[in-house]
């Protein structure tokens, strides 16, 4: 499933945006990272899940989490 | 006619040059004191309920709460080179009570173990040349409760595409830990935390490391479309249960959990943002994860920011989860002597889950509440559900100063 919608995405033509094209990308809301508000969010999540990383959080180690 | 023209083109010259910048303001010049970047303050409330602590063996009441704050400061500086160096310091404190952790000494009405404290420190330092799109990072990172110290360390780097639409970064990261082991008080050995409660030196501990690898993709795709892939791989060895987590066997034995000693993690990430239109931005996340314990999880977020006006945004959200439950898990008295290995985990069991709410952010270009110095608020509310009967509620404030 991973695979096909990395797939589907990537065989999407990426279009060159130049700086002054970039207004709606520099949106706050547009940031690729989690938000900071979500930090004990994502914290909570590691605890209470199996699985974790690939988001910004913690991915095992530094605290008594999986 | 032509020195009219010459005239004009010498006005216009003129004029030009009044109003263009000087070398000292160009945009090669950056400042070589160091500058206040930003700082962050975050603050959580976090409360959860069930009936499946690992504590009392898969039974018994799941109660928690959490108040945590931190908070995180940048500086910056450039160098002779115009490189840009970045210092973030954080600082976290959680503040948690625990009717499970109470647990580990039934005896006592309240023990020592019902509450604590972590803190948890970090240094992180980053190197950005923007004219070749290259950055080097390093960090280094401190966490103590009472039964949990940690030290971590990590390096990163990332590379901008000449056209600086993608950029491939990559981090390692290695956590030295030490588990104290506090082990239920009817199965602790003689030598083994007969002091008092608060002897800590009277535990002996064990280490558990980890040590991670993380590559990310990021790629503007067009001018309202980015998204980002990312692939971890993670390998933890040393102590990787919880010495308090009571396992009940078939035959009515007690034992303290035992688990594997390494642990091999892949969890594959893909983040997509899009801008719909000036109203409407649509933030998503999926995750598949695999792990040698025999997890096989899929998650999916999906956030839509509607801005209420440019300063003003209320973001719903929405995040399923399901994991399968690791090779060793197995109910309250369901493990049999013949297990290597045994946990009642509820949260390493077979599982789904639903997150859901929403926030709301404010950025006046005034300030908020017209402090010009707290640039953004944003407040978070979630409620999550497990398909095991774990509840919980989340509320988040996060100040931004600029």
């Amino acid at each position: 499933m991973f695979a096909l919608i990395a797939g589907i995405i990537l065989n999407t033509s990426c279009t060159s945006v130049k700086p002054y094209q970039k207004n709606k990308l520099n949106d706050a809301e547009m940031s690729l990272s989690s938000r900071k508000v979500e930090k004990t969010e994502l914290n909570f999540q590691t605890y209470r899940e199996g699985a974790s990383g690939a988001n910004g959080g913690k991915t095992g180690g530094g605290c008594g989490c999986n | 006619m032509r020195k009219l023209t010459l005239a004009a083109i010498g006005m216009y010259l003129g004029i030009l040059s009044a109003f263009s910048q000087n070398n000292t303001s160009g945009s090669f010049y950056k400042p070589r004191k160091l500058q206040f970047e930003e700082a962050n303050f975050v603050s959580s409330y976090y409360h959860q309920d069930g009936n499946n602590s690992a504590v009392t063996g898969g039974m018994g009441s799941e109660k928690l709460t959490d108040l945590s704050n931190s908070i995180d400061l940048t500086i910056s500086v450039y160098d002779k080179r115009y490189r840009k160096h970045s210092f973030i310091f954080d600082l976290g404190i959680d503040h948690y009570t625990s009717a499970s952790s109470d647990m580990i000494d039934p005896h006592t009405i309240s023990s020592a173990s019902h509450a604590d404290t972590r803190i948890y420190p970090s240094l992180n330092w980053t190197r950005e040349n923007e004219k070749k799109g290259t950055t080097f990072g390093a960090g280094v990172s401190y966490s103590n409760e009472f039964d949990y110290q940690s030290i971590g360390a990590n390096i990163n780097f990332a590379q901008k595409t000449k056209d600086k639409n993608g950029e491939f970064s990559a981090k390692l990261q290695a956590y030295l830990d030490k588990v104290r082991l506090v082990y239920p008080t009817e199965l602790r050995p003689a030598n083994n935390g007969g002091g008092g409660e608060g002897d800590e030196n009277h535990y002996a501990s064990t280490p558990r490391n980890s040590f991670s690898g993380d590559v990310a993709w990021s790629q503007i795709i067009n001018q309202r479309l980015q998204l980002m892939i990312d692939g971890e791989l993670i390998y933890q060895s040393g102590y990787l249960g919880l010495p308090f987590h009571r396992v009940y066997f078939n035959d009515a034995t007690v034992h303290v959990e035992n688990l594997p000693s390494t642990r091999l993690k892949i969890p594959l990430g893909l983040r997509a943002n899009y801008f719909l239109s000036d109203k409407f931005i649509i933030r998503t996340w999926y995750r598949n994860y695999h792990d040698d314990w025999g997890i096989n999880s899929n998650a999916v977020q999906l956030e839509t920011s509607v801005k209420i006006n440019p300063f003003f945004s209320i973001t719903p959200f929405y995040r399923y989860y399901q994991q399968s439950a690791v090779k060793y898990f197995a109910p309250y008295q369901e493990h049999t002597v013949a297990d290597e290995f045994y946990t009642s985990n509820y949260d390493l069991s077979k599982f789904n889950s639903n997150f859901f709410g929403a926030g709301f952010r404010i950025a006046p270009p005034k300030g908020v509440f017209n402090i010009q110095q707290i640039n953004a608020l944003e407040v978070r509310v979630g409620h999550y559900k497990r398909s095991d009967g774990l509840n919980s509620n989340i509320v988040s404030l996060s100040l931004k100063f600029k």
